[in-house]
């Protein structure tokens, strides 16, 4: 046995060894691609799953919480893609061109690939690795780091994903909706997409992930995205998965310079999910907003784990991420700001808060920053807390029975988040979704 | 039976009693004044009545309209009619101010089975009420108190009482912060929203509210209970000579 495996020890990383020596001839792509899935299946081979003594995933330790791995998805069949035809009723009322991916594998006869914009190209990964894309070569694997184990395991299972470009110059209106759906098979599903937006290029992507409950399926999605100078893209991407799947998701961007760059995540789904964002600032003069809210309860775990990495000078970024946290749900927070040395200017600072709506919900914020430049304006600040029964109070002395007061100052708490984002049927269909929740919790 | 009646309250905070042996009775369509050194319990009476937690009552009852009003949430003592206009009140970021007063609205109506009111009723009956405040409709369309000046505030909390049309509004230290500009227009509202059917308890530490707002009757408060009671001219005896006398016959 050679000693590289010394690592994998655990079940479910036995069965990931097991998978991926099943797998890696048919997978697609060619040799050069199957060299590349070897290379990175080493990561996960050296390290195996990343556990709680790994700093970056101290408050997610994967090797404890994934019991098992489970097999590769099979290609969808009939009735799967049947029941994904409902799919995506979250945004049902953003008018969006929808990707459709049933267990990870790309549906064309659900997806709306009828008039594309002038400068918009869409395509799957699978056909792009079968066929030797030269946009794989210039693009895959660039921005997403691989010595991360998740993006390790991404890159060696990746079946299928988006490849995106837009062509310098272009507005695309309508956004792109990259629409995961998980079918009631308990699978693995690892799929990679790549965005391309050129110089000067408008776009809105959103990125759903939804499955049933009772289904412990697991997640594995990584999109690297390029934001060419002077483009303007905002990235928002959804987490309803089932209340038992496994959902790990890494965003991997660049962004050039004289950029608008917008990023959200919310996560409501999901019994075990963790959110990576490496964000890099390459090009002077971007302005980027990057937020989340996160709205958990049960015994829900969800981690955001942001780096954003100024290597270019006078940019700015605001990190704004909100989770609200019932029962006994976890939250983590883990957000990290590198300033590099020629980043002067660099105007970055990094907000979380969480509200703990019960005594066994637990918190865990980890803000960094990293300073190598002199002449920058950085900051962060964290809270953590129950809500506020001075304004509970308030609202109750109105006439606002218990339960719609703590409905409103939660909404509000998570709307000063969720206002950041631009598209105005998109933060409506989030505040919706939060209005959900809350009904849901006190009908408990 | 009077609206408010109040026997021989009891009320403790963190263990230390503050009201005493508190007896008040107020009939509908009366204005009340009550007067009173800091620390005498004043602001402790107007949250008791309103039912915030901290404040525990030990002893001796409340009757509002009847109803024992330690049985009632704070909420249902808003939906019977009760209001109180704090003395500090309350920023909630990202509750704009329309919803805040859509929401209380509602839920009182609601409460008392009444049709809630549709946005267009809604809107309608707010510009009416805020437009004889003078308020700005700019100021509604911001978050509940978010930036007001310290007079934007209270004329906010005139603004709610006139929406709400409580049958017994307390009005705790309404007057404090205020120019006399502010003040006027504070008075000025509940000036007319006095009714026959509705009655005021004005809490104050000064007499110069009560110049606008010309009680009925008039309270001292000293020590957790009411020492003294009389009408109108009572406030210039007490502006003219101090609650030290009070405070004297309270210890003693």
């Amino acid at each position: 046995m050679n000693a590289e495996l010394a690592a994998i020890k655990t079940a479910a990383e036995t069965a990931l060894a097991q998978s991926f020596a099943q797998a890696r001839k048919l997978l697609p792509g060619d040799d050069a691609v199957t060299a590349r899935r070897d290379a990175a299946f080493d990561v996960f081979a050296r390290e195996g799953l990343p556990h709680r003594r790994v700093e970056e995933w101290k408050y997610t330790d994967l090797r404890a919480l994934m019991r098992d791995a489970k097999p590769l998805a099979a290609p969808p069949d009939t009735a799967a893609k049947a029941r994904a035809k409902t799919a995506g009723a979250l945004v049902r009322d953003v008018e969006a061109r929808r990707l459709v991916f049933v267990d990870g594998a790309f549906v064309a006869e659900l997806s709306d690939l009828a008039n594309l914009e002038e400068g918009l190209a869409v395509g799957s990964l699978a056909d792009a690795l079968t066929g030797g894309e030269a946009v794989l070569a210039a693009h895959l694997g660039k921005l997403a780091p691989a010595s991360d184990v998740a993006v390790a395991l991404n890159t060696a299972f990746m079946g299928d994903g988006a490849v995106i470009r837009i062509a310098a110059g272009a507005t695309i209106e309508r956004p792109l909706h990259l629409l995961f759906v998980a079918s009631a098979n308990p699978a693995a599903t690892f799929t990679r997409s790549l965005a391309v937006v050129e110089r000067g290029a408008r776009a809105m992507l959103i990125e759903s992930h939804e499955g049933p409950d009772g289904s412990d399926y697991q997640v594995n999605a990584a999109l690297e995205l390029f934001v060419g100078d002077e483009a303007h893209v905002d990235h928002v991407k959804l987490v309803g998965d089932g209340a038992d799947a496994l959902h790990v998701a890494t965003l991997a961007a660049a962004i050039g310079a004289r950029a608008r760059f917008n990023a959200f995540t919310f996560t409501a789904g999901g019994a075990v999910v963790r959110n990576q964002l490496f964000l890099r600032f390459d090009g002077e003069g971007t302005v980027a907003g990057i937020r989340g809210a996160t709205l958990i309860r049960g015994r829900q775990h969800a981690d955001t784990t942001l780096v954003a990495n100024h290597i270019a000078r006078d940019c700015q970024s605001r990190e704004m991420f909100k989770s609200v946290l019932d029962g006994e749900a976890h939250g983590v927070f883990q957000g990290r700001i590198i300033v590099r040395p020629h980043a002067q200017k660099t105007d970055a600072k990094m907000m979380t808060q969480a509200l703990l709506l019960s005594e066994r919900a637990e918190a865990d914020n980890k803000p960094e920053l990293e300073i190598f430049a002199d002449d920058v304006q950085c900051g962060h600040g964290a809270t953590a807390g129950a809500l506020d029964d001075e304004l509970k109070f308030y609202l109750m002395a109105r006439g606002i029975p218990a339960g719609e007061a703590e409905a409103l100052l939660i909404q509000a708490f998570l709307g000063e988040a969720i206002g950041g984002i631009e598209h105005a049927g998109l933060r409506e269909a989030l505040m919706d979704q939060v209005a959900g929740w809350l009904k849901a919790r006190g009908g408990q | 039976m009077s609206l408010l009646e109040i026997n021989n309250l009891h009320v403790e905070i963190d263990g230390k009693e503050i009201l005493k042996g508190l007896d008040l009775a107020v009939d509908a369509g009366e204005v009340h004044a009550i007067m009173g050194p800091n620390g005498s319990g004043k602001s402790t009476l107007a949250y008791v009545l309103a039912g915030k937690e901290e404040y525990r009552p030990t002893g001796g009852e409340v009757r509002f309209n009847g109803n024992n009003l330690f049985e009632m949430e704070p909420d249902a003592r808003a939906a019977a009619g009760l209001f109180l206009a704090f003395q500090y009140p309350l920023e909630i970021p990202g509750v704009a101010t329309m919803t805040f007063l859509r929401t209380a609205l509602n839920a009182q109506r609601k409460k008392r089975g009444e049709a809630e009111l549709s946005t267009p009723e809604f809107i309608k009956k707010v510009r009416e009420v805020s437009g004889k405040l003078g308020i700005d409709q700019e100021m509604l369309r911001r978050a509940v108190n978010v930036g007001f000046s310290g007079g934007e505030k209270k004329r906010n909390e005139i603004l709610q009482m006139a929406l709400l049309e409580p049958r017994l509004a307390v009005l705790d230290e309404t007057d404090s912060g205020l120019d006399i500009d502010a003040l006027k227009i504070v008075a000025d509202g509940v000036n007319r929203m006095r009714a026959p059917g509705r009655s005021f308890v004005v809490i104050t530490h000064y007499q110069r509210l009560l110049n606008y707002i010309v009680p009925d009757v008039v309270h001292v408060l000293s020590h957790g209970r009411i020492v003294k009671t009389g009408g109108k001219e009572l406030a210039l005896e007490l502006e003219a000579r101090g609650y030290a006398q009070y405070q004297e016959e309270a210890v003693a």
